[in-house]
């Protein structure tokens, strides 16, 4: 049953994408006329709100239907703000706010930004590598006072952005909140914290760059088993398949651990030592799956794949750049370090294997 | 084309949990007792015929086999909680491992009901050892190149040839080997091979050490002069052995083995680096840990896939190329991580013997039991790509 209704997500995310967003059409063209249209077409079978219940103006999907979702944006290294609209719609509902049915980014997405709600409910700070911050209408926003953590909604308009963009050329822009009114603000639930979530993108970045790889692996497979050079397939060269062999097991590294990652997510809504194990592992070793990958498939294209012309960059600088967003792979990599090291060495297997 | 890999995260059900429990209990007693040193990783490597027979007890080997041939009917992700356990804790498991991962599996689907009858409760009471005839002098890797040959004569076979790099063949009650029983086809290299049981006391088998470069005869030259092996050891089809190779091979190669062999190393360095590391050792710790979780997290998975029925050939020799990959590598990172530490030596000490151990085992790691180069090679097959 749940699986068949993963089964209707995943199909109506593929046909929507596969139609308004196909990385070959969208690499040829020369504005970003294609993205409205896209926008409405998910919008309009519910994809972006799957994490907010009906009640607050969502489509009230599960956990695993928005991660199927984010597969599937993964898959096609999707550059609009669906991920980014689905995890901004998950925490305005941890705080029991309505979601707009608009474009959407969250803030912060770095583990160090701090964003401070003051007095009088207004919002100070500064959050960065804020992911399509230019192309969203609104903001969700987790703050605290010092005591407590708010989650708020902002509208982008009344922010300061920067100019950045990421290796794919994606918006990653610096966002100043200064005296900014949120539309609507609420606490956030007990032990909902920004480390919280920093996990809770880990896992969307990680499923993302779980599709991206699986992307990557069959269209290096494809293209191997097809260039012809020294009068055979380059797939045919043991080098060739040697190297297309490592892709494989990076692609299964990344595939396995965001998929357990979404399953221990799915399985609780609290965010203890399992749950970190979990996501932080999955944050670190997809974003070294994503370099080792990247460079993989690089190497089985040859100069074509490092043209402007040809997809494999739409994948792979996407692969790269999600590695930084809601703590890097060397960040996470200290904290479960740290984590493991005051837990002690006798404590340590009983950690790993309870998963 | 897409390539499909399917690792669907299992988890392991409520029974393990209490399974773990009694093992982990069985394990601290004989800790206790002194059968074993959890701290010293060549203990993880001995033959110790009563401490098998300790386990069998347990009903701990043949777990996943029936009843009816003394196994205990569980399941592959029971059976998988006691052998991580075991490699975890640093067990001496050698004596009946290999005829609880493949060899049994083996007899199961392919000897004679009375010989399944006779053999495999022997194995799950812990007292028989069994090694693995496959790699001859000019047949390594490639398997099907083996010419130890097997002549029919009156009532069985007479085997003339030898094996080599055989695990365990100074011990082994038994071997399951593969004989040339006809030439290669001239369409088939892999036409001619047939798989037998062999009883390691038959008259006409001699076993020769081979020392390893670490000091120890780990294998073995097994030399084969006129040894008879009866008609009812012919285990499956006659020059088909071929065929029957590859749902061993996927037993062979995904199990918590494939990366825990050198976990010692890791444990130890967590102890040494006390509860507040500096910065560089936190990092690089915590990386080990995600792909140590990552790895575990995959083999499980393909355990999920054997108790399913499945025959995750492409998925289990995935796991193995990484996990072998990742144990060989350890060693030379936790001495990086180890590198500045501000410990006592004495709190060193300890690390430094398990690091010379494990550094010198290193190279084998991705050699047996199909090398890193083989493996990758199946991949790419299953790809589609040869």
């Amino acid at each position: 049953m749940a699986d068949d209704k993963i089964h209707i997500v995943t199909e109506a995310a593929t046909r929507i994408l596969a139609d308004l967003a196909d990385p070959q059409t969208i690499n040829r063209a020369d504005n970003d006329a294609w993205k409205e249209p896209l926008w409405q077409a998910l919008s309009a079978a519910g994809l972006p709100l799957a994490w907010v219940p009906e009640r607050l103006g969502g489509s009230g999907g599960t956990l695993t239907d928005g991660f199927a979702i984010l597969s599937v944006a993964g898959r096609f290294a999707l550059a609009a703000p669906l991920a980014e609209t689905l995890a901004a719609g998950w925490l305005l509902a941890r705080g029991d706010l309505t979601a707009p049915p608009t474009r959407m980014t969250l803030a912060p997405v770095r583990p160090r930004d701090r964003i401070v709600i003051d007095a009088d409910g207004k919002l100070n700070g500064h959050a960065t590598g804020v992911p399509f911050a230019r192309e969203s209408e609104h903001i969700a926003v987790l703050a605290t006072d010092g005591k407590q953590q708010h989650i708020a909604l902002v509208e982008t308009v009344q922010c300061r952005l920067g100019e950045s963009r990421n290796l794919a050329g994606d918006p990653a822009n610096v966002v100043t909140f200064e005296r900014v009114r949120p539309l609507r603000s609420a606490p956030a639930p007990r032990g909902f914290d920004q480390t919280s979530l920093m996990l809770m993108g880990s896992i969307v970045r990680s499923v993302e760059t779980a599709g991206a790889m699986e992307t990557i692996l069959s269209l290096s497979v494809a293209y191997a088993n097809e260039r012809v050079a020294f009068e055979r397939r380059i797939g045919k060269f043991q080098a060739v398949q040697q190297n297309l062999a490592r892709l494989a097991g990076e692609t299964a590294a990344a595939v396995a651990i965001a998929g357990s990652a979404v399953d221990a997510a799915a399985q609780t809504e609290i965010f203890d030592e399992g749950m970190f194990l979990e996501a932080a592992s999955a944050k670190i070793r997809t974003a070294e799956a994503a370099a080792e990958g990247a460079a993989i498939a690089h190497q089985v294209f040859g100069a074509i794949g490092f043209t402007q012309e040809h997809i494999l960059h739409r994948f792979t600088l996407r692969l790269l750049s999600w590695r930084d967003d809601f703590g890097s792979e060397s960040y996470w990599a200290a904290e479960l370090g740290k984590l493991v090291a005051r837990r002690g060495a006798d404590d340590f297997w009983p950690l790993v294997a309870s998963r | 084309m897409t390539v499909d890999l399917h690792f669907d995260p299992i988890r392991l059900p409520p029974e393990c949990a209490k399974l773990r429990e009694e093992v982990r209990a069985f394990l601290t007693e004989e800790i206790a007792a002194g059968t074993f040193d959890p701290h010293r990783p060549d203990d993880g490597e001995g033959y110790n015929r009563a401490f098998s027979r300790r386990v069998g007890a347990k009903g701990w080997i043949g777990m996943t086999w029936p009843k009816r041939y003394g196994g205990h009917d569980r399941s592959q992700l029971e059976r998988y909680v006691v052998t991580e356990e075991f490699r975890v804790a640093n067990a001496p498991s050698h004596l009946h491992f290999v005829a609880d991962r493949q060899s049994g599996p083996v007899l199961l689907k392919y000897a004679p009901e009375h010989i399944k009858q006779d053999i495999l409760p022997r194995i799950c009471r812990g007292e028989l050892c069994f090694a693995i005839g496959m790699s001859e002098p000019g047949s390594g890797s490639d398997l099907f190149a083996a010419k130890t040959k097997a002549a029919k004569i009156d009532g069985g076979w007479r085997i003339n040839g030898s094996k080599i790099w055989t695990t365990s063949a100074q011990v082994a009650d038994y071997m399951l080997a593969l004989f040339r029983t006809s030439p290669p086809s001239k369409d088939n290299r892999r036409h001619g091979l047939t798989q037998f049981l062999v009883n390691m006391k038959t008259p006409g088998i001699t076993v020769n050490p081979i020392y390893q470069m670490t000091g120890k005869a780990g294998f073995n030259e097994v030399v084969f002069e006129d040894a008879f092996v009866p008609d009812d050891h012919v285990l499956g089809e006659i020059d088909g052995a071929s065929k029957q190779a590859t749902s061993e091979l996927a037993y062979e190669r995904s199990g918590p083995e494939r990366f825990l062999d050198t976990f010692y190393v890791l444990l130890e360095l967590i102890r040494v680096a006390g509860p507040e590391p500096d910065l560089r050792c936190a990092e690089g710790l915590g990386r080990l840990v995600a792909q140590l979780h990552t790895l575990r997290r995959m083999s499980v998975s393909v355990a999920g896939m054997l108790q399913a029925g499945q025959e995750p050939v492409v998925e289990g020799s995935i796991v193995k190329d990484l996990g072998t990959v990742w144990e060989q590598k350890l060693p030379g990172r936790v001495r990086d991580l180890a590198a500045f530490l501000e410990s006592e030596i004495v709190n060193r000490a300890t690390l430094e013997d398990q690091l010379a151990y494990a550094t010198t085992i290193a190279p084998k790691l991705t050699i047996q039991g199909g090398t890193t180069e083989i493996l990758r090679g199946i991949i790419a097959r299953g790809m589609g790509l040869r």
